[in-house]
């Protein structure tokens, strides 16, 4: 039970700024994916959150009680580290015991919550067992394990299955979003994977360069990108771009054609479009084909329009082999378009 | 000779040099222990047979002898007082320097590592008049603060390569899951350290019980075992340094073989 | 993290080098540097004009410039050995790093029982039919005798800190470049001298501070062989500071000490100097 406001949390590391100002409001219950490439700020974040790293500036406050200058433990959050942190000197058991221990509940009620947890997880029979003698799924799994027994109002997940194969890491995505949901506990977790990403968040903040970009719900994000970074960051192939020359009146020529696009002062702005909304047609953009990769339910198709590189993901019965000339017209609806000067999009 | 023999006899070559080398260094240690374990008549004897007769003459002689009780009651009191502040100052030190970064810490680790280009027994000379002023002359607090200053460059390093070896994460978990600094330390770090940090310290006792110069010029009636034999050994009988060498070497032995899982953990770090 | 807790961790340590390290030395330059009360080089001048001077210092040096080649040579040997065993590797370690604990009095006194008038090398000989009475080697007259059962036994003594400092760098040398150097045609020896070693310049660098250092700091070994047959830096010091109660020139001593082991290991460190980058 526990909603989380960041208010204009800043981060500095001597001369580097790892955070901006960061504002932001997680909903109770919420499940909040911290999406970015290595070094935007994400873990950091997350571990200003925790208590882990004292913010430079900014505060933050956790079910309606400000916390920033609180130390870990009395934040009411447990945490899962993306090498787990699994303690090698003590036994599964005693590793989701720790936390409770540490707040003395009565031993009936550790053994209860130990259990049940443990049960929740799948890891019942490892109780016995040190860490040495786990798997890195069942380490992962004694983690959360331990972090869901606190029952705290808030988890906080850094990378968590960044270290799993990636069968392994499919699988314990699925199950993580139902034990999680089903615990009803507010959550936060970063990741650099965007699959990751869309699968499991209600709300995904996509950071870049110290700031949060895009703070909104997965198919918001995909299909809205607020910045040209959210659009080249996020979708595999990800977003294409073309220069979009001013003809007056909202219309713009891209590679020789006509749209209809918002009004704008600027001379030159950008057009964009995902690959998978570019279609085979008679009046498109012509298009070279330089690369073909068949990828088994689709075909990827690298090709240049005058003079840019452009992907285009095509139905893989097309029959298409480089040096040829295709016409690829993009789904009216979809195009977005961006300000080549703010790099915000523009509607 | 086909390549397989020519294989075999470099193996056989290798095992040889191998076995050549153990031979080298355990055969000096067996002489050693033959003239600790022979009658006095025996070791002064000529010439020597190659086999201890297993007679204890020698060492309730040694032990017999004036001042032989207490030199050694003297080693072990200032090797444990040395290992203690050794430790108790290093560890602290190497943790820091081990979890967090702060200005200054280059300056501390130079000074570390330049106590190596300083011959540290020569701190004798003028500590021995400063004890004096003091009162800590031919005590075994003075001399073994000396020895601590020997020991703990290493405590430090050791230490540090110990605590980094811990990862920071298992201690932020322990922070997530209630502890304070001090209970994350001693729930989560030391449980993994202490093995290690019992083998610096067994480290620590060693250059102490070794340490000759300084006990020497330190000690006049509180001499350690060190001390003891080399001020009489232009005095003392042939049986006598002997089973005085046995005495040295054998907790040596013991020690070594105590600590030789963390011998690569106290110098593997010297590359730092 | 408090801001103040690194350094109240690090004070105990930093307190008590400066009290027992920084603080002596400066002593010592002081002591060595003053004779009644006033600055004064006499305590250098008197340690110079000593006829003892001389032989002490060459004894040292060539003491030195003998055992650490040797010694360096025996540990890249011992540790290659180390390395390339795999059954029986922990007890191997275990049997070359023993002298690592052996004090260098003890050392001279092991190595005593093997050259002394009656001792295993006296008895093997006579065993063998080589000799018929008993040679005295460690007399005063045979000095040559007592400098060989020194280097022996420093050689003995101090091999396994080197090659333990070796054994180290050689794990943290990827398999990997030996190999691909292999793929490319190079032999064993060559390997050993253009991938190993380079590498392992680093472990060298700290292995022969280390080694040179003691090399200068040689007392116990020297005097439980030679008795005062054989003069040493360290010895003198000793000497100066009780039998001839003199501590200016005694410190003196110890300055010319502390001279030239900071000289080599300046040297040293220029001489296998590792560029940053070029670390593996």
């Amino acid at each position: 039970m526990a909603e989380i406001e960041i208010k204009g949390v800043g981060k500095t590391f001597r001369a580097f700024t790892a955070l901006h100002s960061i504002d932001l409001t997680i909903n109770d219950q919420e499940f909040v994916v911290l999406l970015g490439a290595s070094g935007c700020g994400k873990t950091t974040l997350l571990r200003i959150i925790a208590g882990l790293e004292v913010p430079t500036t900014g505060e933050v406050w956790i079910g309606g009680r400000r916390v920033d200058r609180l130390p870990p433990r009395a934040r009411g959050i447990s945490m899962v580290f993306q090498n787990y942190a699994v303690f090698p000197h003590l036994t599964v058991f005693e590793n989701i015991a720790f936390g409770l221990r540490m707040q003395r509940l009565p031993k009936p009620e550790v053994v209860r919550r130990v259990t049940r947890t443990a049960e929740l997880m799948h890891i019942e029979q490892l109780l016995k067992r040190y860490s040495g003698q786990l798997s890195g799924g069942q380490r992962q799994r004694v983690a959360v394990a331990r972090a869901l027994a606190m029952e705290p109002d808030v988890i906080l997940m850094d990378e968590p299955l960044s270290n799993l194969d990636a069968l392994l890491r499919l699988e314990m995505r699925a199950e993580l979003k139902g034990v999680l949901a089903a615990s009803k506990t507010t959550t936060i977790y970063v990741t650099h994977d965007q699959v990751e990403a869309m699968s499991l968040a209600d709300r995904i903040a996509v950071m870049h360069g110290g700031d949060i970009v895009q703070a909104d719900r997965p198919v918001e994000v995909y299909r809205n990108p607020a910045a040209r970074f959210v659009g080249s960051f996020i979708g595999n192939p990800p977003m294409n771009f073309l220069p979009a020359r001013a003809l007056g009146e909202g219309r713009w020529q891209v590679a020789g054609h006509d749209f209809v696009g918002p009004r704008s002062a600027a001379p030159q702005i950008e057009f964009a479009i995902r690959p998978e909304d570019l279609h085979p047609a008679e009046h498109g953009l012509v298009a070279e084909v330089r690369v073909v990769e068949p990828l088994g339910p689709h075909t990827l198709v690298t090709a240049t329009v005058a003079g840019v590189m452009l992907r285009a993901v095509l139905e893989s019965t097309l029959v298409v082999a480089p040096g040829d000339h295709l016409s690829l017209a993009p789904v009216a609806d979809r195009i977005r378009w961006f300000d080549p000067e703010t790099q915000k999009a523009i509607t | 000779m086909s390549k397989t023999t020519v294989h075999h006899a470099g193996n056989r070559l290798f095992l040889a040099a191998v076995v050549l080398a153990c031979v080298w260094v355990l055969v000096p240690i067996y002489l050693l222990l033959i003239n600790a374990l022979s009658a006095p008549a025996e070791v002064t004897g000529f010439p020597k047979w190659f086999w201890p007769s297993f007679d204890l003459a020698s060492i309730r002689f040694f032990l017999g002898f004036k001042g032989v009780t207490a030199a050694l009651w003297s080693s072990v009191q200032v090797a444990v007082l040395t290992m203690v502040m050794a430790i108790g100052t290093g560890a602290p030190a190497g943790y820091a320097l081990a979890r967090f970064d702060f200005p200054g810490k280059q300056v501390f680790r130079f000074l570390v590592v330049m106590t190596r280009a300083f011959p540290l027994p020569l701190l004798a000379l003028p500590l021995a008049v400063l004890f004096i002023r003091v009162g800590l002359d031919d005590t075994v607090l003075g001399l073994a603060l000396v020895h601590t200053t020997l020991a703990l460059p290493f405590a430090v390093l050791i230490t540090y390569s110990l605590f980094s070896g811990i990862p920071y994460e298992l201690e932020e978990a322990a922070l997530t899951l209630g502890c304070n600094r001090v209970q994350a330390f001693f729930k989560v770090v030391m449980p993994l350290a202490a093995p290690g940090i019992a083998a610096s310290a067994v480290f620590a006792f060693v250059v102490s019980w070794n340490e000759v110069f300084a006990a020497a010029v330190l000690t006049i009636e509180h001499r350690t075992l060190t001390a003891f034999l080399l001020q009489s050994l232009d005095v003392s009988p042939l049986p006598l340094k002997f089973a005085g060498g046995a005495a040295l070497v054998v907790p040596a032995l013991v020690f070594i073989f105590a600590v030789r899982k963390y011998l690569f953990a106290m110098w593997g770090i010297a590359n730092r | 993290m408090p801001r103040l807790l690194p350094y109240l961790l690090l004070a105990p340590a930093t307190a008590f080098l400066c009290l027992f390290f920084l603080y002596p030395f400066s002593l010592v330059a002081i002591d060595s540097l003053t004779r009644d009360g006033t600055w004064s080089l006499a305590n250098f001048e008197r340690m110079a004009g000593h006829w003892k001077f001389g032989p002490t210092l060459r004894n040292t040096l060539l003491l030195a410039a003998i055992v650490v080649p040797l010694q360096l040579t025996l540990a890249l040997l011992m540790a290659s050995m180390v390395t390339r065993l795999d059954r029986a590797r922990g007890m191997v370690l275990y049997i070359f790093a023993i002298p690592l604990g052996i004090s260098d009095l003890a050392a001279g006194l092991v190595w005593l029982a093997i050259f002394e008038q009656s001792g295993f090398l006296n008895s093997a000989l006579s065993g063998l039919g080589l000799i018929d009475t008993p040679q005295l080697f460690l007399g005063y007259q045979s000095k040559g005798v007592i400098f060989t059962a020194v280097v022996l036994t420093e050689l003995w003594r101090a091999t396994a800190i080197m090659m333990v400092i070796l054994v180290a760098g050689m794990g943290l040398i990827p398999k990997e470049y030996g190999e691909a150097a292999e793929v490319f045609g190079a032999s064993r020896w060559q390997r050993f001298r253009r991938i190993t070693l380079p590498l392992l310049k680093p472990s060298l660098q700290t292995a022969l501070i280390l080694r040179v250092i003691m090399a200068f700091e040689v007392f116990a070994v020297v005097l439980a062989l030679g008795g005062t047959n054989l003069p040493v830096l360290m010895s003198e010091t000793y000497n100066w500071q009780f039998t001839m109660q003199e501590r200016g020139v005694a410190a003196a001593y110890a300055m010319v000490i502390l001279a030239i082991s900071v000289g080599f290991t300046v040297l040293i460190l220029r001489l296998l100097h590792v560029p940053k980058e070029a670390r593996p």
